[in-house]
């Protein structure tokens, strides 16, 4: 489907659309990162910034891409940041637990 | 139109994330932002079309040095070394407070100045050297024109840049010993998911290190950015226990560090012995002694950034040698 559709408006527009999507999942996530209460909903917002959103772009970048070396290199990138980021993930949420931190509630 | 207004908002992101550094008083902070400056500081290169640049300041500016002060950071709170903020030594006189910012307010404004005539005079490139590379570049061995220059047509100055950064590894490592014995800022052993990930990463990074070398001759890329990159790897194994930190005690561990200014040096002086100047490589055979050069010199950075990150020798009880 990528070489069929390579030229072409819509081409274009499933790829901007993907790096929109993208750009918005990362805004979502800093808006998160800002405005929740506690460490661990903090992580949650990040890692679906770093996961999603960075998944978006990398598809948008592939379908601009100009060989399967670039898209392969790409993914092998998405591979390694999603890896990453879930292990600093948990090592955070791993020492906010040994530093007690406690989850928030609603009704405190 | 759009690529300018990107460019303005980086420029005034970096300036802004300068000052922030340095305005605040909390470490922590001061060192994350500075990661982010680097990170943003590749960008701006990325833009400037410097890739090289950019992935050496990625690499050493924003990852590896960032890794170090967060290490000692970390070694800091362990020693419980008094941060500023605990210890305001602001002046109290206000007349001494407007005299010190009325200097440096005057200074910052002088060297703006300056700059921005700078700015206003500078050349088009194409009146710079750039002409001259491109045209011997056929020559230089590689097709990169950066790798060429730094391995080729300026290679005495790399030379003496390996030797700068062998007398910085031992100024640091003659300091004497580090207070704290265990490298690792918890005293807590990696968890399974930690170890897992470094078993993965440990041949990907190698893997990538070896690439960006062996890149480095038609794209970007080169000794530098893949020696920072396995240092990285050698960074994440030594944080987390699984391999020793390096004592520079044993020999080979010695070799390892000295191997990229002994082949530079073996080959700039071998071919004089082929009735040739010091550093004039023989055109036929100039890739390939580019390449050796360089992978030996991938080695060196690596061990070197290491020994760097590391700081020196850890002080054990029974240790009568050092």
């Amino acid at each position: 489907m990528i070489v069929l559709l390579n030229e072409g408006l819509i081409h274009d527009a499933v790829a901007t659309l993907c790096l929109v999507a993208g750009a918005l999942f990362f805004f979502a996530g800093t808006v998160g990162l800002l405005r929740f209460p506690d460490v661990y909903s903090r992580l949650h917002a990040l890692t679906k910034a770093d996961n999603l959103g960075l998944g978006l772009i990398i598809l948008g970048c592939a379908l601009q891409a100009d060989s399967w070396q670039i898209i392969g290199k790409l993914l092998l990138i998405w591979l390694l940041a999603l890896v990453a980021s879930t292990t600093s993930c948990h090592l955070v949420a791993q020492a906010a637990m040994r530093m007690r931190i406690e989850p928030w509630t609603r009704h405190e | 139109m759009i690529l300018g207004l990107f460019d303005f908002l980086l420029a005034l992101a970096l300036v802004g994330l300068a000052w922030r550094i340095l305005a605040t008083s909390d470490l922590f902070q001061g060192v994350i932002l500075f990661i982010v400056f680097g990170l943003l500081m590749a960008v701006a290169w990325s833009r400037l079309q410097a890739f090289d640049i950019a992935l050496a300041e990625a690499a050493i500016g924003a990852g590896l040095t960032g890794a170090l002060l967060l290490h000692t950071l970390a070694g800091m709170e362990q020693a419980a070394v008094p941060s500023p903020a605990s210890n305001p030594a602001a002046p109290r006189f206000v007349a001494k407070r407007i005299l010190t910012n009325g200097i440096l307010g005057l200074l910052t404004l002088i060297v703006g100045a300056t700059l921005l005539r700078c700015i206003r005079e500078i050349k088009r490139p194409e009146l710079g050297v750039r002409e001259l590379v491109m045209e011997e570049l056929s020559a230089g061995g590689v097709s990169n024109p950066v790798t060429a220059v730094l391995l080729n047509f300026r290679a005495y100055d790399t030379l003496l840049e390996m030797a700068v950064l062998l007398v910085a590894v031992v100024g640091a490592w003659s300091l004497g010993p580090l207070p704290t014995s265990d490298p690792r800022p918890t005293a807590t052993a990696p968890g399974r998911i930690l170890l897992g990930l470094v078993r993965l990463l440990s041949p990907i990074i190698l893997l990538v290190a070896c690439y960006i070398l062996w890149a480095g001759t038609g794209q970007p890329g080169g000794a530098f950015q893949a020696g920072a990159v396995l240092s990285a790897a050698g960074v994440l194994l030594v944080v987390t226990g699984v391999l020793a930190p390096p004592t520079l005690g044993p020999l080979y561990q010695r070799a390892l560090l000295l191997t990229g200014l002994v082949t530079f040096l073996a080959v700039s002086l071998g071919v004089m012995l082929a009735g040739r100047d010091f550093l004039e490589y023989p055109p036929a055979s100039s890739p390939q002694l580019i390449l050796l050069i360089e992978s030996a010199l991938m080695v060196s950075i690596a061990i070197t950034l290491l020994c760097l990150f590391v700081g020196g020798p850890r002080s054990a009880p029974d240790n009568s040698r050092d």
